[in-house]
């Protein structure tokens, strides 16, 4: 069933559409600050942006920080929110279940897709990156945030570290979206939904009025994945955002699977 | 009402489930204030043709769903293929081929990229002998020469071949088809009919959903007609349309034998005539010998059609407005 999931999500021109966006849209702001050398001041627009210019090994963690807000979050949404209301309003989810699968195996097969889709996405855009920016700013050897140099070999590490806490972060989002496609046959409800929670946290996250609940918001520690690239990294708000989503993503999955399984399937 | 369900619920016990394809046994489903399914005792057979019959919203298709455990029963006991669904749903549903509500399919890949998608998905699909039973499935719905075509792009009655040929692809043993000519031509129809009459020769049991009288009547040896969540007549096709004793005799010269049969004649239709008797000969033999010209003779059958009107109550789908009170 996982082969068949997998199968479903390449074959989607979606799935390639998607991933071709987010490549275009760092290749686009490669090519901004290549031509034109106006980097943001360092401090003011997306994180490590600034440090690009001077080297091109930097640019796979940067183009991570200009996706991470908003398009990879939507992209993850619409596919996650698609796994099970989009057989749903299809109808194909009622022969599935009927051939029969069963409903736990199903939505383990669908989570399994959603985290094969944030992968390529997230591998895509740092391979990409890492192909974009050391041919348009060269590859001296590294600088870290905090100023010592660091060999390609660390600093590939860290790239490493940077998508898999990132693949993480999204992995929350994927499990609001999933959830949110159990109780709806509507896959845009449910990548709308999924949207509007991340929204409410971010604008949360931004409000000092809000500072009490502010370590539990979702996307409370995202950006934290900057701290890969700190001399020494900086461990505390990394590990506390593993946590976090952590806790996420079991609750919001041990929902779904509950709701998903004791669900009539009327669609 | 509630007698003819006693009755039903006693055959049900009664019968081996040896046999039973489909049994339940108190099937009720309550969706909030709505009862959608009352208790429906099914009993499908090894070898039946049946036809679930009922106007829309009468609740077939909440019953079907119960059956592939789609839908969770409030209350009941349902048994497919000798195994509990939906505790045993995937020993249960392995032999059981399905077409619900209208096909679907993944509109961005070809039909045969859809039903090798679907066999993969679930248990009793082998791999080696998928293409081959792809051929085979388009072949007997009449799709083999489709191609790499979308499913996008196909009419609604190719989509319904289609999903037959999903519901084909294994050889189940049961077959459990909702509506299943909907949308097709007169042709398309006759040649699902025939299908389903030779698969059912070769041994598979047909479960089929119709509000269509004429396609059950075609097609089904047995019937089971619900209302309003009820099933409330369940039987063999030829018991439920057994003789009524009466003769229907057709004459251009009714009056006169109106007379002649003095009282035996129950009722008058034009030139059709409806006579309390059970031998027809003798009756021939009688009206001819006087000088009256019969034009058809035999006994009286009720269709499917007098059954059904006999023991529903006005379309489900209907809603008449609330009773005021005088003021």
């Amino acid at each position: 069933m996982i082969g068949v999931e997998l199968v479903k999500l390449l074959r989607r021109p979606r799935t390639w559409v998607s991933v071709g966006l987010l490549v275009a849209l760092l290749t686009i702001v490669a090519l901004f600050l290549a031509a034109t050398e106006i980097g943001p001041r360092p401090g003011e627009g997306p994180a490590l942006l600034s440090a690009v210019l001077s080297n091109g090994q930097l640019f796979p963690a940067a183009a991570l920080a200009i996706v991470l807000p908003l398009f990879l979050p939507v992209a993850v949404a619409v596919v996650a929110g698609d796994s099970i209301a989009g057989e749903a309003g299809a109808g194909t989810l009622r022969y599935l279940l009927a051939r029969p699968v069963g409903r736990t195996r199903l939505v383990m097969a669908k989570l399994v897709a959603v985290i094969a889709f944030i992968l390529i996405a997230v591998v895509a855009v740092a391979l990409s990156a890492y192909v974009v920016g050391t041919n348009l700013f060269g590859s001296e050897p590294l600088t870290s945030v905090s100023g010592r140099s660091v060999n390609t070999a660390d600093a590939t590490r860290r790239t490493i570290y940077a998508v898999l806490y990132i693949g993480w972060s999204m992995l929350g989002v994927a499990a609001v979206a999933l959830f949110l496609s159990t109780l709806t046959d509507s896959s845009l409800g449910a990548a709308l939904g999924a949207l509007s929670v991340l929204v409410t946290s971010q604008v949360l996250v931004a409000l000092d009025a809000a500072a009490a609940v502010r370590p539990y918001l979702p996307t409370r520690y995202w950006l934290a994945f900057v701290d890969f690239f700190r001399d020494p990294i900086l461990w505390r708000d990394i590990e506390r955002g593993i946590a976090l989503q952590g806790v996420y993503v079991a609750v919001l999955l041990a929902m779904t699977w509950a709701n998903f399984t004791t669900k009539d399937i009327t669609s | 009402m509630t007698a003819t369900a006693r009755t039903l619920g006693t055959t049900a016990t009664a019968t081996p489930t040896a046999t039973g394809v489909i049994t339940t046994k108190g099937l009720t489903k309550r969706f909030g204030a709505v009862l959608a399914v009352d208790d429906v005792n099914l009993d499908v057979r090894a070898g039946d043709r049946y036809g679930f019959l009922g106007p829309n919203g009468s609740g077939k298709t909440t019953t079907l769903r119960m059956v592939l455990g789609l839908v969770h029963a409030t209350r009941g006991h349902i048994e497919v293929l000798g195994q509990p669904v939906p505790r045993q749903s995937k020993a249960a549903l392995a032999d059981v081929g399905a077409l619900v509500e209208g096909p679907a399919a993944y509109g961005h890949l070809s039909a045969r990229a859809n039903l090798a998608l679907m066999d993969a998905a679930g248990p009793g699909g082998g791999l080696r002998t998928r293409r081959r039973r792809i051929n085979a499935a388009l072949e007997q719905v009449g799709l083999a020469g489709v191609g790499r075509r979308p499913v996008k792009q196909y009419s609604l009655g190719m989509r319904q071949r289609l999903g037959l040929a999903g519901a084909l692809l294994r050889s189940p043993r049961l077959l459990i088809l909702d509506e299943p000519t909907n949308g097709l031509d007169p042709q398309g129809i006759r040649e699902v009919r025939d299908l389903l009459i030779a698969l059912n020769e070769a041994g598979t049991t047909v479960f089929l959903s119709s509000h269509l009288l004429a396609e059950v009547e075609q097609l089904c040896t047995r019937v089971g007609i619900v209302d309003r969540g009820r099933l409330v007549r369940q039987g063999q096709l030829t018991e439920l349309r057994a003789p009524t004793g009466r003769i229907a005799v057709r004459t251009p010269d009714a009056g006169r034998a109106v007379a002649l049969l003095d009282g035996r004649a129950e009722e008058r239709r034009e030139d059709l005539l409806l006579v309390r008797t059970d031998d027809a000969a003798a009756l021939n033999a009688a009206l001819v010998g006087d000088g009256v010209r019969v034009v058809e003779i035999g006994p009286e059958r009720r269709t499917l059609e007098d059954v059904v009107l006999e023991v529903t109550s006005a379309g489900s789908d209907r809603i008449g407005a609330p009773q005021r009170s005088p003021r």
